[in-house]
């Protein structure tokens, strides 16, 4: 599905990127954890293609196309998702509008009418239902107001809607308290098929318990240094990230 | 911004206008000039009374005296009064009452422009329309209609033949011929205009509106337009107005006149999208226009609500003069700018009355390299009790060469009012736009869905179909797609 070879990019010049690698199967879950600043929300927005982040070297292909090519609408018509750490409040445009909006524009690209208002409405009942997103949000001003938990799960509910091959998570599990994490992390689960993939950035082993992944990876000064299955996350858990630091620097200087 | 976000901005901001299309049809047109011979002239045309051709040649001289202002945030540009045609009308004026007496190019005209003049054509019954073509109102839908409710909706013109006490009674009662230089212009030239008197105790039972289009070249539209709400009325209003693309300016002066007395209420809502002028500045309306309502008696409200995106220069405060006890005054405005469009625009509260309550809403979006400005006055008079304004005024910058600009006055005579100012400036995000885009929109959609998201308050004052046509324009207006 994915296929990141020895990516390079930089922000204002300044590298971050520094040469990742990352092989994600259709079917798959990927978690990606790295001490702050490594990295991590950076490969998210280039992957999702946002104009600050310079990509200087390397190949990003998703089902064989070339992603690098294409613009961030394009790259979403394509099935890329990110789900922000930090979602923007819009003040005044309707959630519900904007989504219609994002659906139809999706559908349009693959060649498709755009959904019956029936179909929608359907569409987004079900959808709020299996993320339990609350109906008064979903009809309020896209994030204008929302408690930081709520716009997390606006992100979830966004997924949910689009359906995309690839959602990528960044951090959406921080600030989430003990059931919204639960439905969150059940809503993906039942998002999960053989069609897509997830990448799931996070710091906090307890997101794996319910989202358990195929591969967890450890991101460090732009690269991935360390992958596993999800042991590797109860071992981060147990002992922080000095050890990985302490090896890769020392491989680095030698 | 980066420099994708500024191509796109670049893009958005030289969106072409798509009413620049023009009519051939042949016209009655005046010689350029402006003495006493051409008031004289079309007061002749229309049939006036002696009355009014004073009150006409009176405004004239006042004209004649006057200096250009100086205080607003553009530089006036020069007018030749002389080089203009004040009267151009379409030959063989159509009767009023059947449709098939209308020139078939007239019709198709304002069909083009989404105003259908055939009744039939129209769902039923949900707005009727005055059409006013260059000088002259053409036609004016469901009279029929209206009539049997007592409510009169019919052309200034037709308005002085037959209803000419309630005209003489309250022309020029809400806006003096002295108030300002554009104002005593019209006074003296008005061509047409809609007139509407609603009787006591009687609720409008349809949105009336007048669909306002310049099409001859080197003329100047100057019309008039008078609403009385009688005691316990309630009417809504509602005007839009387009023009072809040409290379000259043209001049709007226009002059409205609201008078709500006791118990009434007045909702006057305009889209405004006159030619503004191609991206170098080059042609567009001047829109200089004097709106003013006065809520007369107690318990009266007036709202206005203006949707500004057209003309090269708009210039402008619609206001109310709040004299019975406990009247209400309304301004919403969204006024939206870019290539090289001035807009010097606001409003104007003035609080004579007890317990009289205003509210300002204003919403700029300026884009390219044009400059929008608020300008506002909230005047409290020593014997207004209690009164309350509350203003709100809002700045969007889109790219970084526009500019926004606030000047807001208050002139408080009474020590016991309340008056409350906010104001913001902001740009659209990259965070915002990427967000968007993130999901799959269109950038240009993404800046049209911000925009109309920013402007909303406003825009939900307006009727329902005028909303969406207004939030269709605000984002065409923005986008690069040509319809
Ligand atoms: N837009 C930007 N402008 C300047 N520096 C940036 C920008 N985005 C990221 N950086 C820098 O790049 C580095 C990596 O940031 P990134 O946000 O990818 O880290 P992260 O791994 O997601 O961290 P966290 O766990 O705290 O979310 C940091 O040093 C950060 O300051
Ligand atoms: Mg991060």
């Amino acid at each position: 599905m994915l296929s990141i070879k020895n990516l390079h990019a930089s922000v204002d010049d300044k590298e971050i990127l520094k040469g990742l690698n990352l092989e994600v199967k259709a079917g798959e879950v990927h978690a990606i954890m790295g001490p702050n600043g490594s990295g991590k929300s950076t490969l998210g927005n280039v992957l999702a293609g946002r104009e600050a982040y310079e990509v200087t070297g390397g190949e990003v292909l998703l089902e064989g196309k070339d992603l690098l090519e294409l613009s961030p609408e394009d790259r979403a018509r394509e099935g890329v998702f990110l789900a922000f750490q930090y979602p923007v409040e819009i003040p005044g445009v309707s959630n519900i509008n904007f989504l219609k909006t994002a659906l139809n524009e999706i559908r349009a690209y693959k060649g498709l009418p755009p959904l019956e208002a029936r179909e929608f409405l359907n569409r987004v009942k079900e959808k709020q239902k299996l993320v339990e997103f609350d109906a008064k949000l979903a009809n309020r001003s896209l994030n204008e107001g929302f408690s930081g938990g709520e716009k997390k799960r606006n992100e979830i509910f966004q997924l949910a809607m689009l359906e995309p091959k690839l959602g990528i998570l960044d951090e959406t599990d921080s600030g989430l308290d003990i059931d919204a994490l639960r439905i969150v992390a059940r809503g993906v689960n039942q998002l999960r098929s053989q069609n897509n993939a997830f990448i799931v950035i996070t710091h906090y082993q307890r997101l794996l318990e319910y989202i358990v992944p195929d591969f967890v990876h450890v991101l460090y000064k732009g690269r991935i240094v360390r992958s596993g299955t999800k042991e590797l996350a109860l071992e981060l858990e147990e002992k922080g990230y000095d050890w990985i630091k302490d090896t890769v620097d020392a491989e680095g200087a030698a | 911004m980066s420099t994708k976000d500024d191509e796109l901005l670049k893009e958005l901001a030289l969106e072409e206008y798509k009413y620049g299309f023009t009519t051939d049809i042949e016209m009655d047109i005046a010689p350029k000039g402006l003495t006493e011979d051409t008031v004289r002239l079309i007061s002749a045309k229309k049939n006036e009374p002696e009355w009014l051709l004073e009150w006409r040649l009176k405004a004239l001289r006042h004209f004649l005296q006057m200096d250009m202002p100086t205080w607003q945030n553009f530089e006036h540009p020069d007018v030749d009064f002389q080089d203009i045609s004040y009267y151009a009308a379409p030959k063989a004026k159509p009767q009023l009452n059947s449709m098939d007496e209308v020139d078939p190019e007239l019709i198709s005209t304002f069909e083009k422009l989404g105003i259908p003049l055939n009744e039939q054509k129209v769902l039923a019954g949900v707005v009727a329309v005055d059409a006013v073509f260059d000088s002259v109102s053409v036609k004016t839908t469901f009279r029929e209609k209206l009539k049997e409710q007592g409510v009169i909706f019919s052309s200034f013109g037709e308005a002085v033949q037959e209803h000419p006490e309630l005209v003489r009674q309250y022309l020029g009662s809400v806006v003096p011929q002295t108030d300002n230089i554009y104002a005593a212009l019209n006074s003296a030239v008005f061509s047409d205009g809609s007139f509407v008197y609603i009787p006591k105790g009687v609720h409008c039972p349809m949105e009336l509106s007048t669909y306002f289009r310049i099409n001859a070249e080197n003329t100047g539209q100057f019309e008039r337009t008078l609403i009385i709400a009688d005691e316990g009325a309630y009417v809504s209003y509602l005007e839009g107005c387009t023009a072809p693309m040409r290379d000259e300016n043209q001049l709007h002066a226009a002059v409205v006149e609201l008078v709500a007395l006791k118990d009434a209420e007045i909702k006057y809502s305009t889209v405004q999208n006159w030619y503004p002028g191609d991206k170098d500045g080059k042609g567009g309306i001047y829109n200089f226009v004097t709106k003013r309502g006065i809520c007369k008696g107690d318990n009266s409200k007036i709202s206005w609500t203006q949707v500004e995106t057209g003309s090269a220069i708009t210039w402008k405060y619609p206001g109310v003069i709040l004299k019975g006890d406990h009247s209400v005054g309304e301004f919403y405005s969204v006024a939206l700018t870019r290539n090289k469009q001035l807009a010097d625009t606001g409003t104007k509260m003035i609080h004579l009355g007890k317990n009289t309550r205003s509210k300002i809403v204003s919403k700029g979006i300026s884009a390219g390299v044009s400059h929008n400005s608020y300008r506002g006055l909230v005047k409290i008079g020593p014997g207004a009790e209690n009164s309350r304004n509350f203003t709100q005024c809002d700045s969007l910058l889109i790219g970084d060469r526009c500019g926004a600009h606030t000047f807001p006055y208050i002139e408080n005579r009474n020590k016991t009012a309340t008056l409350e100012h906010e104001a913001t400036t902001s740009k659209i995000g990259e965070d915002q736009l990427f967000y968007l885009t993130q999901r799959g929109i269109d950038p240009e959609k993404a800046v049209g869905l911000i925009v109309n998201g920013y402007a909303k308050e406003v825009l939900n004052q307006l009727p329902m179909e005028f909303a969406v046509e207004a939030q269709k324009l605000l984002a065409i207006s923005l986008e690069g797609s040509v319809g």
